[in-house]
């Protein structure tokens, strides 16, 4: 069975939001219909967006992390906004495990939001439909696009290639490795809702310096003549050794 | 990396990064403010704005006095053994002592300079085969001259530098610099690369490969906005040196036309009679100055530009100094101008120190009711705040809709294997009346009969912009050009050969990117790379294939600062400047307090105020864009919490924030990720009510707020004001400002509402602005 | 969360309807069995069904005003396998026919006997009608209420009293009108009905008190260390990553002070409860005025009841939209 999936490295992730403005730049001109905002160019302005990129600060200064961190619809295996949907509209993907929203059958109850403990999903105020991330089915399966392309947006767009994208039940792909080797988790497992999407934590390359690695035989000080010569007069045990 | 929050190649920067972390790099960020690229660094350097020379200096300290230093590439590669006369009496006093080699007049450094041989303990000309130079000591020439090793004079000077004088300005602790100086010399001497790439050296000696110290640095505005930007990147690029990573593998690499001679040839006209009417300028309008004679000044050493570039207030100013010019022409100093012309420059707002007193000045009038700038030309693409102050609105294409070229002539895209340059062709036709701003250009030219732009016989030689880009040659026949790929008839050519009539369709086809890989011997070691040096002359990329030395001891800033003191035969700086160049001009690297600090009483303004590029915006004209405002509707200043605290400010609360020059009204937000001496916001986040077609309350206007309007042009210089920017390189000194903030009262609102100070009177849309839709459903391609 | 009206409405709206339909076929059973004097079918249980219908006809209104698409709500019939919401949306018509098939059969004196029960009780067709609408009101009191306590990461509705209360309000306000209806259509139910809202009122107040202790005891079971992944126990929103808002800070934040708050919780605890249960004690006694009253104080009261309980459920995506910079 696939899942199909993004783990995002916040190793890498330096907060630009590329992966945002490109994800809303393709979802907005797909064939489900536009992402609108209001109030475009007032106050307050606010729209619809499948990801956003959030940032905390862990720690108190000067031991202060800045976490960038990007988060869309994580893909549950055990999805609860799919069951409380009364229209059927929100489903999952047997095939690939995709979560998925029909706009057509949706009648925007929000009670699919309220059973995201993530915050995913995100009533389109214009259209008046449950909208989130589609994983960009719609590229990624898109047999008219080149091989490289048929990725989701946001991967494609990420500058630190901080967002990798695949099955995460073939062991043996890139996104399964990276869990696995690089210490991926789940959000808010507390809940079994077992997220698809996972995230690999900052990895620190650190250097160990002993005391006997900074002064080498071959120190350039000693070339010049920098460390003191005593006197050739000076008393050595020549002078006092009979043996 | 060291004060960079986006710089200019922004996501090839990126790409690098995550790459060189996933590679195991250790990536450490030294900052004041720890957010985008620093926030993922291996460690956060927290360090107090403008004291980054000291940290510096002190690792240069440390890295010398554990002898970490690359020996053998000082010796080869940079003039550290070279020998300095250091008898004070002497006019030759701070300069190199040179054999008689007969030299022609040019721009390249002739090696006619000594060295202190080890083997047979005498002065020998440099590079000498066999010859080996001591780096340290003292000796005396055979006519009696004291003389040192450059080296020696590096060592003397940073002698005091040490780690615990670092602490207390820079605010790391001493055993972190100390960490960071052996982490730094013992990768670069343990962690060796090898290439297995042949080269030879200029000297003719052959090598089987190079090496390199895997030690690189990338520095931005951090160190280049403070008024001592100059001599610490000075000390870091010694420091680069010292570990020896000057363009080799791991470490510093030249990008095409890079590595030229230190200055580089162009040079400034250096009298006023350049500038006549109807004549090109005698020079070029932008250079590096390697002597007082180079500089543009008047007889009695009065600046000749409106920005007082290449003058001896900012003798080395290669960029000028716009930030100065409005205020200048304002005032009439150095004269009066009937025109200003703002191109692609929002100068009433951020690009500007000052905001509030400059956009008085673009209306200021003289007595008899002139304006002080009587004719104001904006060409703008956008609403900007700029444009409220036009006369004329020229109003420009966006770059989809237009050529461009990014020239090998003009800070090239290039990349560290090669020379590469690029194009933009037009996506979309322009809109509304917009002409793009290369075409009136060229039709100025024209019509001005400018040599460049007519044939001998007064005719019209370039049909249009593109036309112009691929015909126009540096001088007949030279087969220099803007573009370099392509070139010759029919395209076969590279970097010179004649004007290819199909050149633009060439790069179209090319993903509008021309890229030159140099065979891999040229790629490394390129200031003494026989090959390279002998490919870039015979490409007309250099006139000459003389090995470039690194300068860790400066003679072009020593001949400054003897004419300061008074010596040589060159032009000397009036009185009232003597002081100050001899002061800053010094060869060897040295720390000062920035200027406005040195005027500032630290303890009534104890913080300091510093700006960064947000990621998601580019200045100020992303705000036009409905996604990217969301992102940043509005801007806060960040304070540490514990400083924000001790003021009884809490998070989110309205602040007042007060420099010696002005005061804004904003909100504050706390944040550990700052260091606590230090203020911090977005750039040009804020802007002025009604700019951009946003309305008048949009958040932009009425809760973000400009850094800028507590930032000074000028500082006082005794009776007069001397622009507010690095005394050698004339850099804007954007993060200089300090500040103090204060909660504001409960009873400074009459009307209870909030909104941030100061606030200008709301732009009004122009004829022909639409109002913009309540709702934005924005559809890319083709909607079916 | 973010209470919103078209829910509150619907909520304490169809709860009435269903309280007054158990209270008028109480009143029918009791009366079967002699145990309370017949009151005037027509009036009492046929108006009564009518006014039950209204209020639910009302809140049905109300519940469309919280569609995006109400056009299209017959859909929401579909997943009545999983979904609470779809259950709810079948068993409130279901009700809504058996309410008015109900009242019909009151209305046009339509009794007669269909079978004898063994104690030698008739059963017409408005018993069985009102047995089926019994276990429909409940069945809707059980959809309403599970609707909210199904929701795990909800904690504050998490929870068997959420059923709770749902039934227990839902009763008390609906045998409140009762009593307050009957004054003027079968005044000799009065007391009766008066007596069980009032008993009602109270079990409501102690169940609606143990859940109000019970959430002001609850520890949320995700944090910012679950939410993103970080194990520190100093971690601080400083951007949800825009900051004009969103649907996710509209509809999960109620954006009100802490003393609104708690003011409007003891409005609620006086309106819904206190006040009625003083109001019914008199108006027991007879007195129809105080009686409509203490309808009327107890429905404004359900209202800021229905408001907090909105309110104060604290969703943690709340988590994720803290901050903006
Ligand atoms: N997205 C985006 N990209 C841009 C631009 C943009 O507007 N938006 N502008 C472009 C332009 S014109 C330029 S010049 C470049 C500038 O690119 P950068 O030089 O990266 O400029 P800033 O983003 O202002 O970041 C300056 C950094 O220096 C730090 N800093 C300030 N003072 C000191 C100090 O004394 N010491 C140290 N160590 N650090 C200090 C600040 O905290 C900040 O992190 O970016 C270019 N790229
Ligand atoms: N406080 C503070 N101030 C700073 C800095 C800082 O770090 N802190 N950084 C400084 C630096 S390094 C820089 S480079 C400046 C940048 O400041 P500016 O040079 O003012 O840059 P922008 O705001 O990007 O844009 C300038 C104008 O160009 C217009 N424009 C955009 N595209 C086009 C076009 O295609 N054609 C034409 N004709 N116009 C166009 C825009 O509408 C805008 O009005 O700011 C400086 N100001
Ligand atoms: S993240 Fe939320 S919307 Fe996405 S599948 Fe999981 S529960 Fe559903
Ligand atoms: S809003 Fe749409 S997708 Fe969500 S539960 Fe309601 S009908 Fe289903
Ligand atoms: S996968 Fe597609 S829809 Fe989902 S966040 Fe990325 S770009 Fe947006
Ligand atoms: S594009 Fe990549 S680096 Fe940028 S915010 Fe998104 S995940 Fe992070
Ligand atoms: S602004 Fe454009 S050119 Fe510059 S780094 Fe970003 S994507 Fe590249
Ligand atoms: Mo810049």
């Amino acid at each position: 069975m696939t899942q199909l999936a993004l783990v995002i490295d916040l190793n890498v992730c330096v907060g630009c939001h590329a992966c945002v403005t490109s994800c809303k730049e393709w979802n907005t001109s797909g064939g489900a219909g536009t992402m609108g905002d209001q109030n475009p160019y007032g106050a307050d302005p606010t729209g619809t967006f499948f990801n956003r990129v959030q940032t905390f600060e862990v720690g108190e200064f000067p031991n202060t992390e800045t976490v960038h961190f990007p988060k869309s619809c994580l893909h549950c295996e055990e999805p609860p906004c799919v069951p409380v949907c009364p229209t059927g509209a929100s489903y999952k993907r047997k095939e690939d495990g995709i979560v998925l929203v029909d706009y057509d059958k949706c009648i925007g109850c929000k009670y699919c939001s309220w059973a995201c403990p993530y915050g995913a999903r995100e009533l389109d105020e214009q259209q008046r439909v449950m909208k989130k991330c589609t994983l960009c089915v719609d590229r990624i399966y898109d047999m008219t696009m080149a091989p490289e392309d048929r990725k989701p947006s946001c991967v494609k767009a990420c500058p630190t290639s901080a967002r990798l994208f695949g099955d995460v039940h073939d062991p043996a792909s890139e996104v399964s490795v990276a869990i696995r080797e690089s210490g991926g988790y789940a959000l808010m497992p507390e809940w079994g809702t077992h997220p698809a999407n996972h995230y690999l934590p900052r990895r620190k390359t650190r250097i160990k310096i002993h005391e006997d690695e900074l002064e080498r035989a071959d120190n350039p000080l000693k070339v010049d003549r920098q460390l003191p010569k005593p006197a050739m007069a000076e008393p050595t045990l020549d002078d006092v050794t009979t043996w | 990396m060291i004060g960079t929050a986006e710089d200019h190649h922004s996501n090839p920067l990126k790409i690098a990064l995550s790459k060189f972390k996933r590679d195991g790099g250790r990536f450490i960020s030294i900052n004041p403010v720890r957010t985008g690229y620093s926030a993922i660094a291996d460690e956060w350097v927290p360090i107090r704005p403008g004291t980054d020379g000291a940290l510096l200096l002190a690792i240069i300290h440390e890295i010398i006095a554990t002898g970490l230093y690359d020996r053998e590439f000082l010796v080869q590669y940079s003039n550290a053994g070279q020998l300095i006369n250091v008898d004070e009496s002497n006019d030759e006093f701070g300069f190199f002592v040179r054999t008689e080699v007969p030299t022609e007049e040019a721009c390249y450094e002739p090696q006619d300079k000594l060295w202190w041989d080890r083997t047979t303990d005498r002065a020998v000309v440099t590079h000498q085969p066999g010859a080996d130079p001591f780096l340290l000591g003292e000796f005396n020439l055979p006519d009696g001259t004291p003389v040192k090793p450059a080296f020696q004079l590096l060592h003397e000077r940073v002698k005091e530098y040490t780690p615990e004088w670092a602490a207390q300005i820079t605010g790391i602790p001493a055993e972190t610099i100390r960490r960071l100086a052996h982490e730094m010399g013992v990768t670069a001497r343990d962690q060796k690369i090898e290439l297995p790439i042949a080269w030879t050296d200029s000297w003719g000696k052959e090598h089987d490969t190079v090496t390199g110290n895997p030690v690189a640095f990338h520095a931005m505005r951090g160190l280049a906005a403070h008024s001592n930007g100059f001599q610490t990147i000075r000390a870091m690029s010694i420091l680069m040196s010292l570990l020896g990573t000057i363009d080799r593998p791991g470490g510093f690499r030249h990008k095409a036309p890079f590595p030229r001679p230190i200055p580089p040839c162009a040079r400034t006209p250096n009298d006023p009679r350049a500038v006549q009417p109807n004549r090109p300028l005698d020079g070029m309008a932008l250079g590096w100055p390697s002597d007082p004679d180079d500089l543009f000044v008047n007889p009695d050493g009065s600046p000749v530009r409106i920005d007082k570039a290449f003058s001896w207030e900012y003798p080395l100013s290669v960029h000028g100094l716009m930030h100065n010019a409005i205020t200048n022409a304002w005032r009439g100093d150095p004269y009066r101008i009937d025109t200003l012309l703002i191109f692609m420059a929002n100068m009433a707002w951020n690009s500007t120190m000052n905001a509030v007193e400059v956009r008085k000045m673009l209306n200021d009038k003289t007595e008899d009711g002139e304006y002080k700038i009587p004719f104001l030309v904006v060409c703008d693409a956008f609403h900007s705040e700029m444009t409220a102050f036009a006369d004329l609105i020229l109003p420009d294409t966006t770059y989809l809709e237009r050529h461009d070229v990014m020239s090998m002539l003009d800070r090239p895209i290039s990349e560290f294997d090669g020379p590469v340059d690029s194009v933009r062709v037009p996506i979309l036709p322009p809109s509304g009346d917009c002409k793009p701003f290369q075409e009136v250009l060229i039709e100025l030219g024209t019509r001005l009969k400018l040599p460049a732009f007519v044939t001998r016989e007064g005719a019209r030689k370039f049909r249009d912009y593109p036309d112009f880009i691929v015909n126009w040659e540096s001088e007949p026949g030279s087969g220099i050009g803007f573009l370099a790929g392509w070139r010759g008839k029919g395209g076969e050519k590279s970097l010179r050969g004649e004007p290819n009539p199909n050149q633009w369709e060439m790069y179209r086809k090319n993903n509008c990117v021309f890229h030159y890989e140099l065979p891999k011997s040229y790629q490394y070691m390129r200031n003494w790379n026989k090959g390279y040096l002998e490919w870039s002359q015979r490409n007309r990329v250099t006139r000459y294939a003389e090995p470039i030395l690194i300068h860790l001891y400066s003679e072009v800033l020593q001949r400054f600062r003897a004419a300061a003191q008074g010596k040589g035969f060159s032009r000397k700086p009036p009185e009232s400047l003597k002081k100050r160049v001899e002061t800053y001009f010094d060869p060897l690297p040295f720390y000062y307090d920035p200027l406005e600090a040195q005027l500032t009483d630290k303890h009534k303004y104890p913080l300091a105020a510093v700006t960064q590029r947000p990621m998601a915006m580019y200045h100020s004209w992303d705000s036009q864009n409905a996604w990217l405002r969301q992102i940043h509707t509005h801007n806060y200043l960040y304070v540490n919490a514990r400083t924000a605290l001790r003021q009884g400010i809490a998070d989110g609360d309205w602040i007042w924030v007060e420099s010696q020059w002005g005061k804004v009204k904003c909100m504050a937000r706390h944040s550990e990720a700052v260091e606590p001496g230090t203020v911090w916001t977005w750039n040009a986040i804020g802007k002025a009510a009604g700019a951009w077609n946003l309305t008048p309350d949009a958040n932009e206007s009425q809760k973000g707020f400009l850094l800028n309007h507590l930032i000074s042009e000028e500082l006082p210089d005794g009776g007069s004001r001397i622009s507010n920017s690095d005394p050698i390189t004339g850099q804007a000194a954007w993060y200089d400002v300090r500040v103090r903030i204060s909660k504001v009262g409960a009873g400074e609102t009459a009307t209870g509402v909030q909104n941030t100070s100061p606030q200008f009177e709301p732009m009004k849309p122009y004829p022909g602005m639409k109002t913009r839709a309540a709702i934005l459903a924005f559809f890319g391609g083709k909607s079916k | 969360m973010h209470p919103a009206f078209s829910v509150i409405f619907l909520t304490t709206l169809i709860g009435a309807a269903q309280g007054l339909f158990l209270a008028l076929f109480t009143a029918q059973s009791y009366a079967a069995f002699k145990l309370l004097p017949q009151p005037d079918a027509h009036d009492f249980y046929g108006q009564g069904s009518v006014l039950a219908l209204l209020l639910l006809a009302a809140g049905l209104g109300a519940s469309f005003f919280h569609l995006g698409h109400p056009e299209r709500a017959w859909r929401a019939a579909s997943r009545w396998r999983t979904s609470w919401l779809s259950r709810e949306v079948i068993v409130l018509p279901a009700f809504m026919g058996v309410v008015f098939l109900y009242g019909l059969a009151h209305w046009l004196d339509w009794h007669p006997v269909l079978t004898t029960l063994p104690g030698g009780l008739p059963v017409d067709p408005s018993a069985i009608l009102g047995v089926a609408g019994t276990v429909l009101a409940f069945a809707l009191f059980l959809c309403t209420a599970m609707i909210y306590a199904c929701l795990k990461f909800l904690a504050e509705w998490h929870s068997p009293l959420t059923v709770a209360n749902y039934i227990l309000l839902g009763g008390a306000s609906g045998f409140t009108l009762a009593a307050a209806f009957a004054s003027h259509t079968a005044p000799e139910l009065v007391g009766f009905l008066a007596g069980w809202a009032a008993i009602l009122t109270a079990a409501g107040f102690v169940s609606r008190c143990a859940s109000l202790y019970r959430n002001c005891r609850l520890k949320p079971k995700s944090t910012l260390r679950t939410a993103i992944g970080v194990k520190h126990p100093r971690i601080v929103q400083k951007t949800q990553g825009f900051m004009g808002g969103s649907f996710n800070t509209r509809e999960f934040f109620h954006g009100k002070g802490v003393a609104l708050l708690r003011s409007i919780k003891w409005f609620f605890l006086l309106a819904a409860f206190l006040l009625p249960l003083a109001m019914l004690a008199i108006g027991m006694q007879g007195g129809a005025g105080v009686l409509a009253m203490a309808c009327l104080i107890q429905y404004l009261g359900l209202l800021a009841e229905r408001w907090y309980f909105f309110a104060q459920a604290n969703h943690p995506q709340n988590l994720y939209y803290q901050s903006i910079a």
